[in-house]
Parts: structure tokens; C-alpha cells; sequence
């Protein structure tokens, strides 16, 4: 599905990702772990085509798509979400996701009909999978943090996406929001037969559904495998343990 | 309920009355209101609706003045083929110029939408054989009413008119067509995705919004429309001059504008109406217009931020909800 | 072939008028480069530094030491009305959008030229060259007046004295790092609100010395303070906004394009200054010297 090979960003002096090389399968959970700085975000950032890399290619089922720009990424089926805040926080909950459907169904450019009788129903359905039915109207700036990260996912769903990315979903969240947040994600992976690939630092979430992943220390690949394998790593207990001291 | 009443209709039926219940001095006034209007109005296109904030959009202003005064005055070109003329040019121009400034972000855009403006005013001041150079184009012709007042023979209320009349609901009519356009081109998809760069270009990046693009037919259509106005006022104003395109006029429409309230649609062309009938009273008083502008600007940066408008609006929903809970 | 004494005479009133330039862009640089904030209003400081300086001429008498006096008191003035703007007002709008902190100025523009008007009426007003500094020399053929060249030795000497400040001592050093980093900078315990004050003041100050400095050759008139803000405009944005070396290189390059340019296209000088700074900011936007904002 997707497969990033000899991926590489400096800034100035200092790399951010050198040199780092997955894959993930169609239909697999994959993460990307590593201590904060680790550089998943920037290695993200380098995907979808925010950044430009200074060396390696990311290719997008069988299609490479390095540099590419992020609103022609987007309809090739590649979903994303982002650790900052990124909804539209003046428009209403309902109004963000039915944004992302007018776009994503080519509709953007149109200058006749009227935006707000567009893509209702599947709005609503959206919403409603991702637990946000009943805040519908609410300003999307106002919501708890919690449900950003639901508005979050919900636009990046809207998107009709194989491949979803999502940088740091649990961030900011206490246990509880975490369970229930991963708990959505994986069952929504499930249903819609999505591709996984998301980065986190929580440990539990992260072995509790990922089926592959790969671990990121000062911008190198230092693990990847299996979580049984990456838990045993030497190398990755001594990078977690020596930062946890 | 408040809302369900057509404001928008009634305003524009008492428009047309003015003439008729009103001196020519109310006229006159009238037709200035109409046409910085729609100038304010295009420029909230970018503002209010695209988040992009432009120091220099009386350049389009300008261009189109100037196109339909060289076309009507020197070429003698109908006001029919030279007014249209006007909004095109201006058009051309905002792609040209806007082609560039998109490019940038934030203060950079600002200033390179400054700069080409006062490019447009350096041209329209020196270039003295088409523009008329430091003194302008005095005496624009009016456009031609005889067949208006022919059809007044047999339309009723059509006949009898002055030109200066004529030509206000002439203005009125294409500014009224013009605002139509803009009002559905906002609540469009289109305008919806100019709403969204606006909350977040990154995220719009990310839902299939090639933000550029979308920017530069924004800034576009924005030039257009302040195009047609410049058109309306050159002939309105009896004469064309280089000033028209200078930063200060960028800054008295932005100021109207953001007086009426940048997040409501019919928002800046209130602040058209305040800010002209404040001067025109003022100005009666006392020289220092300036000062009071500047004052009332303050004012408004400091207490009001969302405007007249916006003030207002609020205050509706404050009140509906309140009637709705009682 | 124009000879060599007038093209060096155009040289060093393009010089001139740069160092002028200089002083006055110096502060809305600095303002800017701290405060992010485009300080329309500082032509109007650089304009009430003039009619201050005018005023304390009336005052003082013609006496020796008066013009120095003069222009010292009214660039006093000009930073207190600054700093009083700043603490008072604009703090309060650091918060909003930048949008109306740049309204903000444009209103003080408006009132600030009116109160002028209002004091100081609208006749054209000057200010005799101070004694020790009247007459002019001759250099290679040109005569030169000598108020000119000591506007030319100050404005290097304060540049320089300028770059020391900023590289050299902890004020300086402060106002860098708040120009990259304000946040972090509050974080460490610097009392970030009156460092702006003070960045506030200190710009003002230079604008309200170049008023009240350029009081012998330019004639004071209303007017004068949306004249010289495009200008300033010009020059940082050439030289990079922020960037204490850009804004002397832009005033220098502003001063001679127009000094030439008015010699060789006088139709087209103008529009070649903002060809100019519309080709800067297309090529590269943060200027000559200056850095890509965050």
C-alpha cells in the first residue's frame, strides 16, 4: 500500500529524518513510536507532502507520489490527521466535515448551488460514526479537545481515504479518552477497510492495535517488526528506558 | 422572524424612491453609497471570506475608471461596451498582479498588493497621453438615456428624469445585480472552500483545496467587482483621477469595510453608508474629517471588533434567543 | 556624458537623502522586527519630530546651541508620545489579529495629522541650518552643501553606534533574541512588556530625530508624514524587514535609484521605486538581508 524508502530532511545542520525506510501492507495497523523529537511528525510531514524531502521516495500503492502536493495527495486516497488542532474553528462541527465533502467530491469549484444543502446525509452519517451527532451545530473551535480529535478524524473520513495517517490521535487525552478514542479508530478501520498508519508516544496504545511498527530515534529507524519483537528490542528498551531516567 | 424579513428588498425598493422623495443632493449622496458599496464589498471577497487582507485593491478601483474614461471619453466607446471593459481590465490585472502576491503570505501580501498599487497609481500619474497624467480626465460623458427617455413615453414612472438621475439608477441597478452575484458566489461551494482557506489553509491543503488557485480566482473576482465600481465612479465622480488607485483609497474602503463588519456579507456596504453620511455631516462642522475618522476607527479596533454589522448581528441573536426562551 | 562633478553632486544627494531615509526606516525596522507590528503612524512621528523641532526653534531663540536643542527636545517628545501610545493602546491589541493592529496606526496617522494641523496650521513652515553648519564646500566641482555632509557623517555614526548597541550590550541582545524568539523570551524572565515599550520608544525617537533633523532642507508641511512612510515602506522592504544592515543597504540603494532615476527617467522614478520593491518582494520577500519570518 504504501511503501517510504531512504526518506531524508535536514534543517541546516541538524537531520530530522535520515535515512528511514517502511512499509505497510493494505488493511494493516501500523505505527511509528519514538521519544519526543524523534522526528515522526517532520517524517510525516515528508508523506503527505508538506515538507519536501531532501532524498528518498514514498510510493503510494504501486504510484510514486514524493513531493507530491498535499491537495493532490488527498484524493489519491490518503487521509491525515494532525497533532495540532487542525479543524476549521469559526465554522460549525457540521460545516467542517461538509466542507471536506464538498471538496473531495469535486464540487469546490463550483460557484452556483448553495454550499450549506450540499452532502447532507452523508455528513450526518459521518457524524454520527465518529460520535459527534449530537454537537452537530456547535462551533468547532468550542469543542473539548477530545472532540476536535473526533471532528479531526471525521473530516480526514470524509475524505474517502484506503490509507489513513494520523499524527499523535491520543495526544493531550487522560486514560479514559484515549481507550475510547483508540477503541473508534480501530473499529472504524475495521468497517471502512482502512490502512493505519499512525504515530503515537503512549506505549500501551500502541501495542494494544498496532500490527507493525516501527521505531524512530533522532530521526534513524531503530526497530521495526512485530510488537512481541520491537518490545524486546535491546536497543528500543535502552532508548525508552534511558529517556524515561 | 427578524430574519425571514427581506431587509435586502426593502432597502432596495427605498433606493429607487430617492430621487423622487429626495433632494439632488440625497442623490447624489445615494449614488456614492451604492458604488463604494460594491468596491467594499469586493474587497470582503478577500477580507471577510478569504482571510486575505490587501492594501492595495484600489488599483482595480483605478483600472477600471480609468478604462471606461479613456474608453468613453477619448474613444467615444458607449458606456454599454466600455463599462463591462471595466470590470475586464480590472480582472486582467488582479491575475497578473494577483498571480504574484499569492505567492505570499500575511505582511508580504500586504505589501506586494501595496506595491502594485502604487505602480498603477505611478502609471495612471505620469503616463500623461492616455491617462491625462497628474490632472486626470475631467468631464467622463455621462451614458447615453435617450432611449430611456423614450421608453418613458410609454412605461410609466421611466420618463422625466434628470441625467444625474438616470444615471443613479442606473448605478443602482448594476450595483444591486452586482451584490446578487457576490451573494451567491459566498454561499457557493466555491465560497465555502474560500471559507475554509480562511479558518485553516493548511487543513483546506488537505482536504483538496489547491489554496493558491482558489486565492488567485478570489482575488480575481474581487478585482472584477471593485473594476465595475471604478467604472461607475469615474463617470459618477464627473472626472478620473490618478488618486483613485492611491494606498489611501485601499485604506478608506478597508476601513469602511471593517466599520460595517468583515463577517456579514451585507456587512461592509453598511460601512460604505456610515462612514459617507458621517463624512458628509461632518465635513459641514469642520475640517478635521480625519480626526474623527481616526477616532471612531480606534473606537471600533478597541470595543467593536466585529463592526457595525457585527455588533448588530450578535446583538440579534442575543435577542432572538431570549425571545425564544420566554 | 554628464560630468563627473554633477554625477557625484546626484551621488551624495542621494546619499544624503538615504541617510535621512535611514534614520527614519531604522526605527519602523526595529519596531518591527520586535513588535511585528508596521507602524504606519511612525511618518507622523518623523513629521511631529519636525514641527516639534520647529516649535522649540520659536522658543528657544536663534540662539547657538538652540537648533541642537531643538531637535534633541523634540525627539524627547516624539519617543514619550511613543512610548505613551504603546503602553496605553497598542498593548492592548497584541492580542488580536494584526489586521487591527495595523488599523490601529493607520487611525493614529489620521488623528495625529489633524492635531498637527490643528497646532500648527497649515502653512509651510522651515527652519534656518543651525550656525557653525550654514554655507556650503567645494568637492570635486560640486558644491556641497554642509549640513549635508554632516548628515551623511551622522547617519554612519549612528549606524554604527546602532550595531554596537545591538551586538554589544544586554539591551541589544534582548531586543535580537525578542526579534526571534518573544516567547521564549518571556518565558526566561524578561519582562517582555516593557522591552517593547522600550523598542517602541527607541523607534520613535529615531524617527522623531529624522523630522526634526531634515527641518533645514525640507520644508515642513502636512503631508509630509504619508510621503515619507511609503518611502520607509520601500526601503525595509528592499533591505528585509527587521534587518538592521538592510535597512541601511535599502536606503542607500532607495536614495540613488531616485536621485539617478529622476536624472535619466524622470517619468519613471517613481514607478521604478515600486517596481523595485514589487520585484524585491517577488524574488525575494524578506529582502536583501533579512530573514524568512516564522
Amino acid at each position: 500500500m504504501l511503501e517510504v524508502s531512504g526518506l531524508a530532511k535536514s534543517f541546516g545542520g541538524f537531520k530530522a529524518v535520515d535515512d528511514v525506510s517502511f512499509d505497510v501492507p493494505r488493511g494493516a495497523i501500523a505505527a511509528i513510536i519514538g521519544p519526543n523529537g524523534a522526528g515522526k511528525t517532520t517524517l510525516f510531514n515528508l508523506v503527505t507532502g508538506h515538507l519536501r524531502a531532501d532524498a528518498g521516495r514514498v510510493v503510494l500503492k504501486g504510484r510514486d507520489v514524493t513531493g507530491i502536493a498535499p491537495h493532490d495527495l488527498c484524493r489519491l486516497g490518503v487521509g491525515r490527521s494532525f497533532q495540532r488542532q487542525n479543524i476549521f474553528p469559526r465554522l460549525s462541527v457540521f460545516e467542517n466535515v461538509q466542507a471536506a465533502f464538498v471538496s473531495h467530491r469535486g464540487r469546490g469549484w463550483s460557484r452556483f448551488g448553495r454550499a450549506d444543502r450540499l452532502y447532507c446525509e452523508e455528513t450526518s452519517a459521518l457524524l454520527h460514526a465518529v460520535g459527534l451527532d449530537e454537537k452537530a451545530g456547535e462551533i468547532a473551535g468550542l469543542l473539548s479537545h477530545g472532540g476536535q480529535k473526533q471532528l479531526e478524524l471525521g473530516i480526514a473520513l470524509a475524505l474517502e481515504p484506503e490509507i489513513l495517517l494520523l499524527d499523535e490521535p491520543t495526544a493531550g487525552m487522560s486514560a479514559g479518552e484515549t481507550r475510547e478514542a483508540i477503541a473508534l479508530i480501530a473499529r472504524l478501520a475495521r468497517e471502512r477497510n482502512l490502512t493505519l498508519l499512525f504515530t503515537e508516544h503512549d506505549m500501551q496504545v500502541v501495542f494494544s492495535i498496532a500490527q507493525r511498527i516501527t521505531v524512530l530515534h533522532q530521526g534513524r529507524v531503530i526497530a521495526a517488526g512485530a510488537p512481541e519483537a520491537v518490545r524486546r528490542d535491546p536497543e528500543v528498551r535502552r532508548v525508552y528506558l534511558g529517556e524515561r531516567n | 422572524m427578524i430574519r425571514r424579513v427581506p431587509w435586502a428588498l426593502i432597502v432596495l425598493v427605498a433606493a429607487f424612491l430617492v430621487p423622487a422623495v429626495g433632494s439632488r443632493y440625497y442623490t447624489f449622496l445615494a449614488n456614492d453609497i451604492v458604488i463604494w458599496a460594491l468596491f467594499a464589498t469586493s474587497l470582503n471577497l478577500l477580507v471577510g471570506y478569504t482571510g486575505l487582507v490587501s492594501f492595495g485593491h484600489a488599483a482595480y478601483f483605478g483600472i477600471g475608471a480609468y478604462t471606461t474614461g479613456v474608453l468613453m471619453k477619448k474613444i467615444g466607446v458607449p458606456f454599454l461596451l466600455a463599462f463591462p471593459a471595466a470590470g475586464l481590465f480590472a480582472a486582467l490585472a488582479a491575475l497578473v498582479f494577483g498571480s504574484f502576491c499569492v505567492r505570499l503570505t500575511r505582511i508580504y501580501f500586504a505589501m506586494l498588493t501595496l506595491a502594485f498599487a502604487q505602480i498603477v497609481w505611478a502609471i495612471c500619474f505620469k503616463w500623461n497621453e492616455v491617462t491625462g497624467g497628474e490632472q486626470g480626465m475631467p468631464e467622463i460623458p455621462y451614458p447615453d438615456f435617450a432611449w430611456l427617455e423614450a421608453a418613458g413615453q410609454w412605461l410609466p414612472l421611466v420618463g422625466g428624469w434628470r441625467t444625474a438621475e438616470y444615471f443613479y439608477f442606473t448605478s443602482l441597478a448594476i450595483v444591486a445585480a452586482c451584490l446578487w452575484c457576490l451573494r451567491r458566489i459566498v454561499a457557493s461551494p466555491f465560497g465555502r472552500m474560500l471559507t475554509a482557506i480562511r479558518e485553516n489553509p493548511e487543513r483546506a491543503e488537505f482536504i483538496g483545496v489547491n489554496v493558491r488557485r482558489y486565492e488567485l480566482a478570489a482575488f480575481v473576482l474581487a478585482g472584477a467587482f471593485a473594476g465595475l465600481a471604478g467604472g461607475l465612479f469615474g463617470i459618477f465622480n464627473r472626472g478620473v483621477f490618478p488618486d483613485f488607485a492611491y494606498w489611501s483609497k485601499s485604506a478608506e474602503v478597508l476601513i469602511m469595510t471593517l466599520l460595517g463588519g468583515i463577517h456579514t456579507f451585507f456587512g461592509p456596504s453598511v460601512g460604505a453608508a456610515v462612514l459617507i453620511l458621517l463624512n458628509q455631516q461632518i465635513v459641514s462642522y469642520t475640517q478635521y474629517w480625519p480626526l474623527i475618522l481616526g477616532t471612531i476607527l480606534v473606537v471600533l479596533l478597541f470595543a467593536f471588533p466585529g463592526g457595525i454589522a457585527g455588533t448588530l448581528a450578535a446583538a440579534f441573536v442575543r435577542l432572538t434567543r431570549r425571545l425564544a426562551r420566554a | 556624458m554628464p560630468d563627473l562633478s554633477f554625477v557625484f553632486a546626484q551621488a551624495l544627494s542621494g546619499l544624503t537623502a538615504a541617510m535621512f531615509l535611514f534614520l527614519i526606516a531604522s526605527g519602523l525596522s526595529l519596531i518591527f522586527g520586535v513588535l511585528r507590528v508596521l507602524n504606519f503612524a511612525h511618518g507622523t512621528f518623523y513629521m511631529l519630530g519636525a514641527y516639534a523641532a520647529w516649535q522649540l526653534v520659536q522658543w528657544l531663540g536663534a540662539g547657538g546651541g538652540s537648533f541642537w536643542l531643538a531637535v534633541l527636545g523634540a525627539a524627547a517628545a516624539v519617543a514619550v508620545l511613543g512610548g505613551l501610545v504603546e503602553r496605553f493602546l497598542l498593548r492592548h491589541l497584541y492580542a488580536k489579529d494584526e489586521l487591527y493592529q495595523l488599523l490601529f496606526t493607520y487611525a493614529l496617522v489620521l488623528v495625529l495629522s489633524d492635531v498637527a494641523k490643528i497646532l500648527w496650521g497649515t502653512q509651510q513652515k522651515g527652519v534656518a541650518r543651525p550656525p557653525g553648519l550654514e554655507g556650503a564646500t567645494s568637492l570635486f566641482g560640486a558644491t556641497i552643501p554642509y549640513y549635508n555632509l554632516f548628515i551623511v557623517a551622522l547617519g554612519l555614526a549612528i549606524a554604527v553606534a546602532f550595531w554596537y548597541v545591538l551586538q554589544r550590550t544586554r539591551a541589544g541582545r534582548l531586543i535580537r533574541a525578542a526579534a526571534l524568539d518573544r516567547e521564549t523570551l518571556g518565558a526566561l524572565g524578561v519582562n517582555v512588556g516593557a522591552l517593547y515599550t522600550g523598542v517602541f520608544v527607541l523607534g520613535s525617537f529615531l524617527g522623531g530625530l529624522g523630522g526634526a533633523l531634515v527641518t533645514p532642507v525640507r520644508t515642513i508641511v502636512p503631508g509630509m508624514d504619508t510621503e515619507i512612510i511609503v518611502e520607509a515602506f520601500v526601503v525595509v522592504v528592499i533591505g528585509g524587514l527587521g534587518s538592521f544592515w538592510g535597512t541601511f543597504l535599502g536606503a542607500l540603494i532607495y536614495g540613488q535609484v531616485l536621485a539617478f532615476g529622476i536624472l535619466f527617467f524622470p517619468r519613471f522614478s517613481i514607478f521604478a521605486v515600486f517596481a523595485l520593491m514589487a520585484a524585491v518582494l517577488i524574488i525575494r520577500p524578506w529582502g536583501l538581508l533579512g530573514r524568512p519570518l516564522k
